[in-house]
């Protein structure tokens, strides 16, 4: 086998807190031709952070310390940056987590893939072009011939994607850094990114560093494992023999799936707290993004909604809190029928109703303090002021996990994700509503910060009897915490009922394909279901 | 405060010592001067002198004391302005970005109309109607001054306003007030802080300019923009006093504009 790359003893600082601080500590790796090493851990491991590093370059505002990284033999560290921009795109390449922002919007997306190869004189641009249509075949994207002298926002985010693929694959590198490639994708285009990294490194024999945080992904393509905790090492090992028996605790806990909620079946005694009857929505006017909608959430109860991105989840999650007056049908909330504009609602009926969403860093004001971002609907709903709103205040944030002497002045940007989601639910909950709504509010959170999260509503609507709908794409999640799940696909429901009853065969084909589509942890899971897809189609 | 001002950097502290200087000396004018502000002392554009520091102006008034006094009508006045204009803007800007619809293609349409005209032709033109005092020159200077800084704040507000902790204060139903003063205008502010400082400085360019005119401060009261243009004559002669005004203003700027870096730095949360 020959060493493509080896890094060693790696120590990574990076300026917080007016103070040097260590973030990867002392980590060794070997990569040789034809393998693919899978790194992973959550958010703050030092992942990507080694990644960037294996091509010599760190972020603004870190600096290697020591330690050494070999890229077939010859020494970054510390290289001249003429060396190490030659090197970068030719000898080891890297591919992004969201494609759609490292696409220029304004180039054909084969003018960014031939830019490289003809910048460095590796080949003419008719040349490139060629190879980039070859490329694009052997990623399976549509259409190669033609799909290249798109604009980036006419193709979607998995094309995207694997066409970033491609372009890392321009100048024909050894090795290729592939940090998150399909956290932001759906789980069934997921699969087709995964299928062409794979078909790239397998018959090409490149190496390639894989970062995830997603154990059941990283599973499909890697070798071998690297488990990374606060810039340590866990545990290093053979894929198959790492699923199997994992020696770390840590590791262990990634491993497991939970289920949160025991079954129990809906009874009619339950009252209805939210009824969603033939409703119909629109943007445009024209185009209905929503038909036929009909949901009830009895008291108490989660309904989870499932479907991919553009299934019109989010929408009617719009409609129901009034951002999206609807055009048909009712929405009745405890009883009583809703205007469909936000407008027009009572306050009353809004503090029963409230929202959780996807990405905490945008959904609190981050020159807030945590003071005032749970202190306002206090202050709104109830009037709550001074010491009765500063009791209240701590009161919730004990209930959220947080210790409330050391959160409560602090500004919302200095939270970690996980935090700043609770503080959400904190907000959400100072509002004692009946009616949850949560938007994806797992999906941009690590796998065992999202699991605290869910345990912790959990605990809560078994403490406050509160309902919750709660809107997601990731089937594990619908898993561990739903009563009843609701499935869409472009705008339609095409099954709901009890969560036994969806997740039992027989299935509605669509739900089929959804659950096929979740990455199991089995490294032969994505090669058995590309089989059976390609059988299928014979 | 106390301690922010105690973590400030080299830059910032000497921005404040400028600004904190002109203060003083607007203040305490009358007690620095020599001279009175208006009293013919000398000879016509006699040089530095013992008896006069700075030289004199055009017309033999001692220039040192004009421009003691000077800096009482332009501080004040182009601080004046400029906090109205970016009063009037963030206030239009703002409701256009959150009301959306009908408000922001009206509004943005009238001021689009102010913007068409020539800035110095329009305030010829509405001056010269209703006279020329230091109210309404504020009061025009700072509603063309607006239309910029409109433009801008609707821009910056338009990005914010899509931000989920928007919509979150919306669905708890809270006012236009609320979203406009507690949820937009505070991350809002980096770039307009920026902006005030460089709308600061036209301010005195812009009086300047009309004061040449005979439309901006009325002879014989002293202000800075106006001494550069009636002194510009000398300039010619080989004498330098006009530029001493001239120095003065870009003093003054200089010192607001570091403030405004730091204020800046702190705003926007970088550290390096």
């Amino acid at each position: 086998m020959d060493k493509l790359l080896e890094i060693k003893d790696l120590y990574i600082e990076a300026w917080s807190e007016e103070r040097w601080q260590t973030i990867v500590n002392g980590i060794s790796l070997e990569l040789n031709r034809g393998e693919v090493l899978g790194l992973i851990g959550e958010s703050g491991a030092g992942k990507s952070t080694i990644g960037l590093a294996a091509m010599g370059y760190t972020r603004q505002g870190c600096r290697l310390t020591s330690g050494s990284i070999k890229l077939d033999g010859r020494e970054l560290f510390g290289a001249s940056q003429k060396y190490l921009r030659s090197i970068r795109g030719t000898r080891i390449a890297y591919v992004a987590q969201s494609a759609a922002a490292s696409f220029n919007p304004s180039h054909r997306v084969i003018r960014q893939y031939t830019e490289a190869p003809v910048l460095k004189g590796l080949m003419s641009q008719k040349e490139a072009e060629q190879k980039a249509v070859e490329i694009y075949h052997r990623l399976f994207l549509p259409n190669p011939e033609k799909i290249g002298y798109r604009y980036p926002h006419e193709l979607s985010g998995g094309q995207l994607q694997r066409a970033m693929v491609a372009m890392a694959m321009s100048c024909q590198p050894d090795v290729i850094v592939f940090d998150e490639p399909t956290t932001a994708l759906d789980v069934t285009t997921q699969i087709e990114v995964l299928a062409a990294i794979k078909e790239i490194t397998e018959t090409m024999n490149k190496a390639a560093l894989y970062i995830t945080h997603d154990l059941a992904v990283v599973a499909q393509v890697a070798h071998r494992i690297m488990v990374l905790r606060y810039g340590d090492m866990v545990e290093l090992g053979e894929t198959r023999e790492m699923l199997k028996n994992p020696k770390e605790q840590y590791t262990r806990d990634l491993l497991s799936v939970r289920t949160l909620r025991e079954e129990k079946a809906e009874t009619e005694k339950e009252k209805i707290i939210l009824e969603v009857k033939d409703v119909e929505a629109t943007y445009t006017g024209r185009e209905k993004v929503l038909q036929d909608i009909n949901v009830t959430v009895r008291r108490g109860r989660t309904v989870a909604l499932v479907g991919e991105s553009g299934s019109g989840k989010s929408t009617l999650a719009k409609v129901i809190t009034g951002l999206l007056p609807a055009i048909k049908g009712t929405i009745t909330f405890l009883g009583k029928e809703l205007h469909p504009e936000l407008r027009k609602r009572d306050k009353e009926n809004l503090r029963k109703m409230q929202m959780i969403y996807q990405m905490p860093d945008t959904a609190l004001n981050p020159r807030h303090r945590v003071r005032t971002v749970i202190g306002r609907p206090l202050k709104f709903y109830f009037g709550m002021k001074g010491q009765e709103a500063e009791d209240r205040i701590k009161e919730l944030l004990d209930k959220i996990e947080l210790t409330p002497e050391k959160y409560i002045d602090r500004l919302t940007t200095e939270l970690s994700g996980g935090e700043k989601q609770r503080i959400c639910i904190a907000r959400a909950l100072a509002a004692e509503p009946e009616l949850i709504i949560c938007d994806e509010v797992t999906s941009a959170l690590d796998q065992l910060v999202a699991e605290g999260i869910l345990a912790l509503l959990q605990d809560l609507q078994n403490e406050l009897h509160v309902s919750y709908l709660f809107i997601t794409h990731d089937l594990a999640t619908v898993k561990a915490i739903s009563d009843k799940i609701v499935i869409m696909l472009e705008g339609r429901i095409v099954e709901q009922g009890g969560k036994q009853e969806i997740l039992a065969p027989p299935h509605h084909e669509y739900t089929d394909k959804l659950l096929a589509s979740v990455p199991e942890m089995d490294p032969d899971w994505l090669d058995s279901l590309l089989a059976e897809r390609a059988s299928s189609f014979i | 405060m106390l301690k922010i001002l105690r973590q400030s950097p080299l830059s910032a502290r000497i921005g404040l010592g400028i600004v904190l200087l002109n203060i003083l000396v607007a203040i305490f004018a009358p007690v620095i001067a020599p001279y009175g502000e208006t009293t013919v002392v000398g000879n016509v554009w006699e040089l530095f002198s013992r008896q006069f520091y700075f030289g004199t102006d055009h017309v033999g008034r001692d220039l040192f004391s004009r421009m003691v006094f000077g800096a009482r009508n332009t501080i004040a006045l182009a601080f004046v302005t400029t906090a109205l204009s970016f009063f009037i803007g963030i206030v239009l800007g703002f409701f256009a970005a959150t009301l959306g619809g009908w408000t922001d293609q009206i509004l943005s349409r009238i001021i689009d109309i102010i913007m068409a005209f020539p800035t110095l032709i329009f305030a010829l033109m509405i001056l010269s109607v209703v006279g020329s005092s230091v109210y309404t020159l504020i009061f025009t200077i700072a509603v063309l001054d607006s239309t910029r800084v409109y433009r801008l704040s609707r821009a910056v507000a338009m990005d914010i306003e899509v931000m989920e902790f928007v919509e979150a204060a919306r669905l708890r139903g809270e006012g236009l007030w609320w979203l406009m003063r507690h949820e937009i205008l505070p991350n809002a502010m980096p770039p307009l802080v920026a902006e005030f400082g460089l709308r600061f400085c036209f301010v005195f360019l812009f009086i300047a300019a009309l004061s040449f005119l005979g439309l901006g401060l009325q002879p014989p009261t002293a202000d800075w923009g106006g001494m550069v243009r009636e002194n510009a004559g000398a300039i010619t002669f080989g004498i330098y006093t006009p530029l001493l005004p001239a120095g003065a203003i870009a003093f003054l700027t200089v010192g607001v504009n570091l403030i405004v870096d730091w204020f800046l730095h702190i705003a926007s949360g970088l550290h390096d």
